[in-house]
């Protein structure tokens, strides 16, 4: 990889697909999860998209994210391109430039914050002396710097989401894919993850937000909908 | 919830390329696989078990039958070091013109003929037996005294115990009433005095005592074990008992594997001047001890093979265990599996996790398996060593059981690894 923590190029589009079709086969029946989705997120844009439950907007997240590769069509991720690449290969691209937040926040549970921060840089080859300053400085950022050593058990709903955060930001990659990143919590704690996203968007990270959640939607600066596989609706919020 | 400050966008971290090794993780493989054999005890205690019983099984059959082999060699040689004993008799086979059952006698010329004519011959010595008279103080005995040269001594494996030495070339030439003694029969006329350096009387004849055997195993002999029996130079035995013509007589090869062609030069040359069929099993008997070692050899290795195909059969058995075991620890973990996966493990981080388990695994219990063999080998009752040998874990027996352990542990731990590798990261956390 040419530019592993780059931010691609200028500020030209971080993420473009063109013609992304998505079809599963199931042995009996051919799936079309998505129909062909034409979609450009420029550098420091908050992008929600939303859509109802089988839409695709999963679908079009493990496309997002790397961790699927569509049935036809070009994707290319901070200029790189991901279409026909190894499992290895879209490892290395996960890791370097995608920052994952899940619903179910994903933390592995037996190891501590500071562990789960520092899994993705265990991954990407980072020394162990700065994957463990870096991951302190992390939790500290996001308000758990007296959490280190706390197991994800021993934290609250909106602290694992936290601390998902921080391991999300360990590589600092190109964007943050959230998916349903307030699902699980409740309404304080989930708009205390906003705010955090609107802060990071603020500071010119390049957020995804998949949501059902009309007021994480509101917050973002451009709304994406998707209905039965292709994008329906695509505002730019007036800022 | 206090509001949270974030600073301003950083740099990110100092990469230092795509370097995934086995060394970063192996602190958290560690801690993984202690935090999964907790979760199951039962199940781990069993599955160790298994490894342990197999390594067990294999080090110390492996160990026994090496112990075994040593002894048996060992015993074998306390009647000499790969010789060939032969004694004259009756001829079975007429011979140009003379009829059968005609008596062969050898004399210490014959054989200092035959020495000459026989190509790679190390050594030869006559020996005369005769039951003689012993006194001592006011010990009075009857002993098998044989007449040998100096070269018997080695042939025959007759070590002196320190302070001591073997009848040698002088005392033969200049016929020297000097005596060497069968350790038992030392004790039972001496007690635990020393012996060399006194003087008994042999069939009347005082003779000095130069040396005492030193304690060996034999489990065969000939004139009687040599334990009990005592040594005179064959010159000396000569003008003791009048005795022309040897009673039996000891050779070895000077390469071992020679010693079937030595052999039958020596009967043919023999042959030719005794006059007797060089075929003639009756004229002359002879006893080839090498074959007794070319057939513990050959029985050893098979012994050894049986052993441990055993042993490694029983580790494998211990290893399936293991590899179920990590099936279901894979399963366990699809969805931390995935989630590592989702954050950047390569197929090969995921394959080394669980290969390095499994190995840790097996070496653990291959370790307490083998700390018990040598501890049973430590223990093992002298009494018993006699009989089967003292039990070794040697280098070689260590080397193939960490060979063995090693080839069990990766292969059990190769297809459930496999099979994490292959998992697909959306479809393992969702589960």
């Amino acid at each position: 990889m040419a530019n592993g923590n780059g931010n691609g190029n200028g500020n030209g589009a971080i993420i473009r697909m063109s013609g992304i079709r998505k079809v599963y086969d199931t042995g009996k029946i051919m799936v079309e999860a998505l129909t062909g989705i034409d979609l450009e997120i420029e550098k420091g844009q908050m992008v929600a998209i939303v859509g109802p439950s089988g839409s695709g907007k999963s679908t079009l997240m493990n496309l997002l994210g790397c961790l699927d590769t569509p049935t036809s069509g070009d994707y290319a991720l901070g200029g790189q391109n991901v279409s026909g690449v190894s499992r290895d290969q879209l490892a290395e691209i996960r890791n370097r430039r995608v920052g994952f937040i899940f619903q179910n926040f994903n933390l592995l549970p037996h190891i501590s914050a500071l562990e789960n921060v520092e899994m993705p840089m265990l991954f990407g080859g980072v020394p162990v002396r700065e994957r463990h300053q870096r991951a302190g400085e992390l939790l500290a950022r996001v308000g758990l710097g007296d959490r280190l050593d706390h197991k994800p058990t021993e934290l609250s709903g909106g602290q694992m989401q936290r601390v998902a955060i921080a391991r999300a930001l360990a590589m600092n990659p190109d964007i943050v894919l959230a998916d349903e990143p307030t699902g699980n919590l409740d309404s304080t704690a989930g708009s205390d993850i906003m705010s955090l996203f609107t802060e990071l968007w603020q500071q010119g990270r390049t957020m995804i937000i998949i949501t059902h959640d009309p007021a994480l939607a509101r917050r973002a600066s451009r709304v994406v909908e998707i209905r039965d596989g292709r994008i329906v609706h695509d505002q730019v919020a007036a800022a | 919830m206090t509001p949270t400050k974030v600073a301003p966008r950083d740099a990110g971290p100092h990469l230092q390329g795509p370097r995934q090794t086995i060394m970063i993780t192996f602190k958290d493989v560690l801690r993984q696989l202690i935090r999964d054999l907790r979760s199951e005890k039962l199940r781990t205690f069993l599955t160790i078990f298994g490894i342990v019983w197999g390594t067990v099984a294999i080090s110390l059959m492996l160990a026994f039958g090496t112990g075994l082999h040593k002894q048996l060699v060992k015993a074998t040689a306390g009647l000499g070091d790969r010789i060939v004993i032969a004694w004259p008799g009756l001829t079975s086979i007429p011979f140009e013109g003379l009829g059968k059952g005609r008596r062969i006698r050898i004399s210490e010329e014959d054989l200092e003929a035959a020495r000459s004519q026989v190509q790679g011959m190390n050594a030869i010595s006559g020996e005369y037996t005769k039951s003689l008279r012993i006194d001592y103080a006011t010990k009075t005995l009857p002993v098998d005294v044989s007449g040998v040269n100096a070269e018997f001594g080695s042939m025959r494996n007759l070590v002196p115990a320190a302070g001591g030495r073997c009848i040698d070339p002088i005392d033969v030439t200049q016929q020297r009433r000097v005596v060497f003694l069968g350790d038992k029969l030392a004790k039972s006329v001496f007690g635990d005095a020393p012996a060399v350096g006194k003087t008994i009387l042999v069939n009347q004849s005082p003779f000095l005592i130069v040396g005492v055997l030193q304690a060996k195993a034999q489990d065969s002999s000939y004139n009687g074990r040599d334990a009990d029996m005592m040594w005179i130079p064959s010159s000396t035995f000569r003008a003791l008992t009048g005795a022309k013509y040897v009673d039996n007589f000891v050779f070895q090869a000077t390469v071992p594997g020679q010693t079937k062609r030595v052999l039958e030069e020596l009967r043919t040359a023999l042959g030719k001047r005794l006059r007797f069929d060089s075929k003639d099993k009756e004229a002359l008997g002879t006893w080839n001890t090498t074959e007794q070692f070319d057939f513990f050899d050959v029985f050893m290795l098979s012994f050894n093979a049986f052993l441990g195909v055993v042993g490694l059969l029983t580790l494998i058995v211990g290893g399936i265990g293991v590899s179920n075991i990590m099936n279901v620890v894979v399963e366990e973990r699809t969805r931390e599996i995935g989630i590592k996966m989702a954050l950047g493990a390569k197929q090969g981080w995921i394959l080394s996790q669980f290969l390095l388990e499994t190995m840790l695994v097996t070496l653990f219990g291959g370790a307490i398996g083998f700390a018990i063999s040598i501890g049973v080998c430590a223990v093992f009752p002298e009494q018993l060593v006699e009989y089967v040998g003292k039990p070794v874990v040697s280098p070689v027996v260590a080397t193939l059981t960490a060979i063995a352990l090693g080839i069990v542990g990766l292969i059990a731990g190769y297809f459930p690894a496999r099979d994490a590798a292959k998992l697909d990261p959306v479809v393992a956390m969702k589960v």
